[in-house]
């Protein structure tokens, strides 16, 4: 199919069995939602436009909740007014899929201009200890993809996970293959009767939801809660105990939700780090210097959280430089910092933003020439 | 022989009680009034009930203490998170039970929009009056003139009627009690779930927070129940009240009685729509 990201991104969420979707009017991510708009209602899924992003996000925790494989999409300040609901999913352990098509912020900055901004939001955005997953597509086909397996993630671990892509990604169009059949495993809903709704023995699992309707008298709570869902505000060993099991459900499963593609010399002399739409100029930018006799490698990560730092290090080698380009005033860049830290390697930043000016691969190509002195 | 189980207790999780909730507050009249409710429909198990509720401290009568489904959610978020629940399964009967300044300030937007939609929820407004969890900070339905922590001279701005904000939208059943109306209360909550069970309904309790704003009039609980069977009147009665006396006065009753298709019914139909025209 040719497809445009944003639409990529619907296709993947309608493969994955997302079955409702709330959202509000927002550019660069309409798009998803009027596909969704068209399609659900076909197959008898629930769609509808709420009054505003926090209804959105709400509407979608308590959809999932229910059983539903839910989705929201958004942008920039919708993706804010999200934050609050997103941190309630991490604590009720809603599984859930909100897609940011990233736009120049802050604010509402440049709405039709992509931009790469909100890195560092997507991971910390709530207050609160909090563990979520943030996959990054970079191009309509992994859009596609990605999204799928956002659901695959957020089902078997009961978490918030985030799909960033830019306004680049969401307007590009390009030919998708759409697989016949794509399985998604839903969430577990039996418990056995040792197995409460908010304790796994297992620190890598979620535990089961059991559905509501069921007898279960289930007890749900964004407030700091024991393993059967009682309310406990006071004291040290119920909220550390709670969210060490929320990181560690999410941390402990690295080396599955950690991906990434690495193209290039195994021992470059310039190492590109870099993630979307950004990372399709930085591979040009590694065939041009290859071509040149310049040793050059690329690491572009699927996942932006969470990120395994001594896997990152170990995949790069040991260059003479780490060029990190992004769209943004340097977010992953700080990633790349912390994990070439015991190497004493420049990790030099190249960055720009606004006005829907990409990052060329010619630019990149002369970065890392001046830095290697070439 | 043990002594008979109160009727309430049928319908609670009796592992959390006491409840947290002060001497004297009206919030147990509400949690009776529900309880009796489903006690005279006959309803013994609320297994196919799901109870939302936001943050507050009429929020806390499902959670934990109502024995059902419940889920509380963020402060201002319950209509939005009941609407998820209701959508995803409209076989459930989802009530939301949150007060004024969960309702009607944070969420206010939710509530009216839900009323709009004619969406498939009962929602219970515990009306305090006042922010009563936060140490009675004044809410959108504190009364004129009244002393609260944030409006120390006295409140000047107007409270919301909200009631009659939503007797005016596309709701199917409005109605507002005092806790002094128990009976009718009870009622009220018995029609919106049997004859009138279908789009928004909404009832909105009076129920004076008793540490902040009772307690403010030098009063006890017991003495302003009395006095609310004085203030709490019913409309025809109510609008024949010179303007002065209505500041002091609670109109009650039901505002809005209709049976229309609410927005699972009407979503219903539009899948068919939708289905009827892909095939062309």
């Amino acid at each position: 199919m040719l497809l445009t990201g944003n639409e990529a991104v619907a296709e993947g969420a309608l493969a994955a069995g997302c079955n409702f979707y709330a959202g509000y009017p927002i550019t660069p991510s309409s798009e998803i939602m009027h596909y969704m708009a068209r399609e659900l209602p076909k197959r008898g899924g629930v769609f509808i436009q709420s009054e505003d992003e926090l209804a959105a996000i709400n509407m979608v925790v308590g959809a999932a909740l229910a059983g539903a494989k839910a989705m929201t999409a958004t942008s920039g300040p919708g993706f804010s007014l999200m934050q609050e609901g997103i941190g309630y999913a991490v604590m009720v352990e809603a599984p859930i899929v909100v897609v940011d098509v990233m736009r120049a912020g802050p604010s509402t900055g440049q709405a039709t201009k992509p931009a790469q901004g909100d890195v560092m939001q997507a991971r910390w955005g709530r207050h609160g200890d909090q563990y979520v997953v943030v996959l990054a597509p970079s191009d309509p086909q992994e859009a596609f993809d990605l999204t799928v397996k956002a659901f695959a993630i957020a089902e078997e671990l009961r978490v918030p996970v985030i799909v960033l892509t830019d306004e680049f990604i969401g307007h590009g169009r390009e030919v998708v293959e759409v697989p016949e059949k794509v399985e998604v495993p839903s969430r577990r809903t039996q418990a056995g009767p040792d197995e409460p709704p908010f304790y796994s023995s297992d620190p890598r699992k979620a535990p089961p939801l059991p559905p509501l309707g069921a007898g279960h008298y289930l007890l749900i709570t964004g407030s700091t809660h024991n393993e059967w869902g009682y309310r406990d505000v006071h004291r040290f060993e119920t909220h550390f105990k709670l969210v060490k099991r929320l990181k560690d459900k999410v941390w402990l499963n690295m080396d599955r939700i950690f991906m990434y593609e690495v193209v290039g010399d195994k021992d470059p002399e310039v190492l590109f780090v870099a993630y979307g739409s950004v990372a399709r100029s930085a591979k040009a930018a590694v065939k041009e210097l290859r071509g040149k006799g310049v040793k050059a490698r690329l690491i572009r990560l699927k996942t932006l959280w969470p990120i395994d730092a001594s896997l990152l290090r170990r995949l790069g080698g040991e260059p003479k430089a780490v060029i990190v380009p992004e769209l943004n005033l340097g977010q992953l860049m700080y990633d790349v910092e912390r994990a070439y830290s015991p190497l004493e390697v420049p990790v030099i930043h190249y960055g720009k933003v606004g006005g829907g000016i990409p990052i060329y691969p010619s630019e990149l190509v002369s970065k890392a020439l001046e830095v290697l002195r070439k | 022989m043990s002594e008979p189980k109160h009727f309430t207790r049928e319908y609670v999780r009796e592992e959390v009680l006491p409840t947290a909730f002060c001497p004297g507050c009206y919030n147990g009249i509400v949690m009776n009034a529900l309880a009796l409710a489903f006690k005279e429909l006959g309803i013994t198990d609320l297994k196919n009930y799901v109870f939302v509720s936001g943050i507050g401290c009429s929020s806390w009568i499902p959670s934990p203490y109502i024995k059902a489904d419940s889920v509380h959610t963020l402060h201002g978020r319950a209509v939005a998170v009941a609407t998820g629940i209701k959508l995803a399964r409209p076989d459930l009967n989802v009530i939301v039970i949150a007060g004024d300044g969960d309702l009607a300030a944070i969420g206010g937007n939710h509530l009216i929009h839900a009323a709009r939609r004619n969406m498939d929820l009962l929602v219970i407004m515990v009306n305090n009056l006042v922010y009563g969890m936060t140490r009675g900070q004044q809410s959108p339905t504190t009364p004129y003139g009244k002393v609260t922590v944030t409006t120390p001279y006295g409140n000047f701005e107007m409270p919301f009627d909200i009631a009659g904000l939503l007797a005016h939208t596309n709701a199917n059943y409005v109605a507002r009690w005092c806790v002094s109306n128990f009976v009718q209360l009870k009622e009220s909550i018995k029609e919106a779930l049997t004859k009138y069970s279908r789009g928004f309904r909404f009832i909105e309790v009076w129920a004076p927070c008793v540490t902040y704003v009772v307690r403010y009039e030098g009063k006890t609980p017991g003495e302003k129940l009395k006095e609310m069977r004085e203030v709490c009147v019913p409309m025809s009665k109510y609008e024949k009240l010179l303007d002065e006396q209505k500041v002091k006065h609670v109109a009650v009753g039901v505002f809005k009685k209709e049976d229309k298709p609410g927005f699972v019914e009407l979503y219903k139909e539009y899948v068919a729509r939708a289905r009827g025209a892909s095939r062309g």
